[in-house]
């Protein structure tokens, strides 16, 4: 008996024998690359440092996200304990990174450091997750995450709300962009998890209307230095 | 045995007199026109956005075998294990072995419409596994016993009314009528439950030859959360999910979220490469991959309806469809429902049987014009009648066909007939003739012109 993976092989080949036409396109594509050839018919994200900023912040207020503008770091601990204590949040997760240590030494509220000793029940009981990020995508209002910038698989999605601390260099106009710097950064060594983060968790499954903090977090947070 | 045929005249005709019920869906997708226009409104050129995806999928599709090759050596280079199944049955003896092999009991999975074309569910529990969906519409449908009613939707024909009554009897919560307290219900119950269960079963909605990676597209968290806890991770996917190049997700995971939900991208769009990594703190400790044909080759050897395996699985064409609209998603039968359902069902379970899903349209081409990818929907739907007739053609078929062509042959006896047809028209109404006496109960006949329309040529011609 042959085993499946050359049965379906064989039948691929087989199917293949035929040729489908090429889809009659109205568009030349201006490259081989998706990305690029596309890049002039899908959403803007800015040609600007500046435009694809107001970009952003415009995306993220329709997603309901929360964009905290800080002009350094020293101002961003402000905020994120102002934070903590307009949300009166108790305990809080963190990603053991040295752009966040400095940032929770003063929280008002227990604060722990979570990829230093995993544990999922734990996890689950923290009011909010405080990570970095790799990208921003500016056009859709995406942030990418991955399991080593943001502590693993979970902490950016288990806990109730979400903090994300991210510097405006980080900020790229399109999706092509930060996946080609995505690959550019990690080779042939991925992450073995790149989330692309749009907005708070939402579910619209009950009448089609919408409710925020379906599994994931019910809010989101961007402070965003720079 | 009733066939497939009956239920669903049966079952189209009780729900398209059901006024209230179209009107809620009506509502239902009210919002959902809205915000898709609004997000298609951003894009500098949709149509040739459209363009470029579809060229996307063809381009993978059409080099099936290398691409698939290609996914394959980086997935296992990632550190996954892939599992390749001919069938359905084959699908469900991998999955159950894994489940036994890890020893495992609590199970969680998030939105996998492959997995309803395996009755995965069926199987698991039956073998004794706790099977929990994590998906809120999924996890109502799982509640009610009850197939998703669309693959994108699932439960978007039920009532919260309905929902709140089944959460009090399952869960035995308060009653509500807020969706916002109804998705909390949900929450709080499942959280424990991905926390505790061994395996996670999610589906994939791309898979990356380039990188070998997964991606997976939702709005929930749930998936995160399935994939995230659990001590294994198994996705299940058709073999024509896969794509070229990371890069062809820029213009890919907009479009899906825009086409099938009207956003700009769908909250969580998550690339999984392979189990946890050293240096990573949690994540699973193995990571499978179902490979799946299950008559997709079948559909693959049609060179003229291969681009329907360019679906991405969006449901756009279901929300623009008349015919989904008016008769609903549980009455097609079938694990995909609308027009991409009615495409492709007759190649994975039999044209005889399912033909009648093609005369199920009006021909009107929203589908075509809504598709991302541009699967030529409504034309394929001609297509499977054509074959049909020809595969295995009815008695109507038959008569209907070769009487045709012999009068069509013949002027002089063209001539008399449609004479003969200007005469009886009136008569016709009131036969209850077989095919025609549908039709005729709720519309009234034309009067016949006194002319035939070529005597009527002959004399402008003269003029």
């Amino acid at each position: 008996m042959s085993d499946a993976r050359s049965d379906i092989f064989a039948r691929i080949r087989e199917a293949l024998k035929v040729k489908a036409p090429r889809p009659h396109l109205k568009a030349e594509t201006s490259s081989p690359k998706t990305s690029v050839a596309a890049k002039p018919w899908l959403p803007d994200g800015g040609e600007s440092v500046e435009a694809s900023l107001q970009i952003l912040s415009e995306q993220l207020a329709k997603l309901k996200a929360v964009l905290i503008r800080v002009p350094d770091h020293v101002s961003a601990a402000r905020a994120l304990a102002d934070l903590v204590a307009q949300k009166s949040w108790k305990k809080v997760a963190y990603h053991g990174h040295p752009i966040i240590q400095p940032l929770v030494a003063s929280l008002p509220c227990e604060a722990w450091e979570a990829d230093k000793s995993f544990d999922k029940q734990r996890l689950e009981g923290c009011d909010a997750g405080l990570t970095t990020c790799e990208s921003i995508v500016a056009q859709l209002g995406s942030i990418l995450v991955s399991s080593q910038s943001s502590g693993g698989r979970a902490l950016s999605v288990l806990p109730h709300a979400h903090v994300v601390i991210a510097e405006v260099s980080q900020v790229v106009p399109d999706l092509g962009t930060s996946l080609a710097l995505a690959k550019a950064r990690h080779g042939d060594t991925m992450p073995s998890m790149l989330s692309y983060i749009t907005g708070p968790s939402r579910t619209g499954d009950i009448e089609r209307i919408l409710v925020l903090g379906a599994h994931g977090p019910k809010e989101l947070f961007l402070i965003l230095v720079g | 045995m009733a066939d497939a045929k009956d239920i669903f005249l049966k079952d189209a005709t009780v729900n398209a007199a059901d006024g209230d019920q179209r009107a809620f869906i009506s509502k239902a997708l009210g919002g959902y026109y809205t915000n898709r226009d609004l997000q298609k409104a951003r894009y500098r050129d949709w149509e040739r956005a459209r363009d470029a995806a579809s060229m996307a999928k063809w381009s993978a599709v059409n080099d099936l075998a290398n691409v698939l090759e290609k996914f394959v050596t980086n997935f296992e280079r990632n550190g996954g294990v892939v599992h390749w199944a001919r069938d359905a049955a084959e699908a469900r003896t991998i999955i159950l072995k894994i489940a036994e092999d890890a020893k495992a009991k609590a199970i969680v999975k998030s939105k996998c419409m492959t997995s309803e074309e395996i009755h995965l569910n069926d199987a698991l529990e039956k073998a004794g596994y706790g099977v929990v969906e994590s998906d809120l519409g999924e996890f109502i449908q799982q509640l009610r016993g009850e197939a998703p009613y669309h693959f994108v939707f699932p439960c978007m024909h039920v009532k919260r009314e309905a929902i709140s009554e089944l959460f009090t009897k399952h869960l035995g919560t308060a009653p509500t009528d807020s969706p916002e307290e109804l998705t909390m219900i949900a929450r709080r119950h499942l959280r424990q439950l991905y926390i505790d269960a061994d395996i996670g079963i999610t589906g994939a909605n791309f898979l990356v030859a380039e990188t070998g990676q997964i991606s997976i597209t939702e709005n929930e968290g749930n998936a995160r959360l399935t994939a995230a806890l659990p001590r294994i991770h198994i996705a299940l996917s058709g073999i024509e999910k896969v794509v070229n190049h990371l890069d062809d997700l820029s213009v890919l995971l907009p479009m899906l979220a825009t086409a099938g939900a009207g956003q700009p991208m769908t909250c969580y769009n998550t690339l999984y490469a392979g189990p946890r990594k050293p240096g990573e703190c949690d994540g699973p400790e193995q990571f499978h991959i179902i490979l799946l044909d299950n008559a997709r080759t079948r559909l693959l050897a049609d060179p003229e309806q291969r681009d329907a395996l360019h679906c991405i699985r969006c449901g756009a064409c279901l929300n623009v469809c008349p015919i989904f609209k008016n008769i609903g998603g549980l009455a097609y039968g079938t694990t995909y429902q609308g027009p991409i359902g009615s495409v492709i069902t007759p190649h994975l379970r039999g044209l005889k049987q399912w033909n009648h899903l093609s005369g199920a349209s009006s021909l009107c081409g929203a589908c075509t014009d809504a598709c991302p990818v541009r699967i030529d929907l409504h034309h394929h739907l001609l297509h499977n009648r054509r074959n049909a007739a020809k595969e295995s053609p009815t008695l109507f078929d038959r008569v209907f066909h070769n009487g045709f062509n012999f009068v069509i042959k013949r002027p002089w006896l063209f001539a008399v007939g449609g004479r003969l047809f200007r005469a009886t028209l009136p008569l016709l109404q009131k036969l209850p003739l077989p095919y025609m006496s549908s039709w005729m109960k709720t519309r009234d006949l034309p009067k016949a012109p006194a002319k035939s329309f070529r005597d009527e040529w002959k004399t402008q011609e003269n003029v």
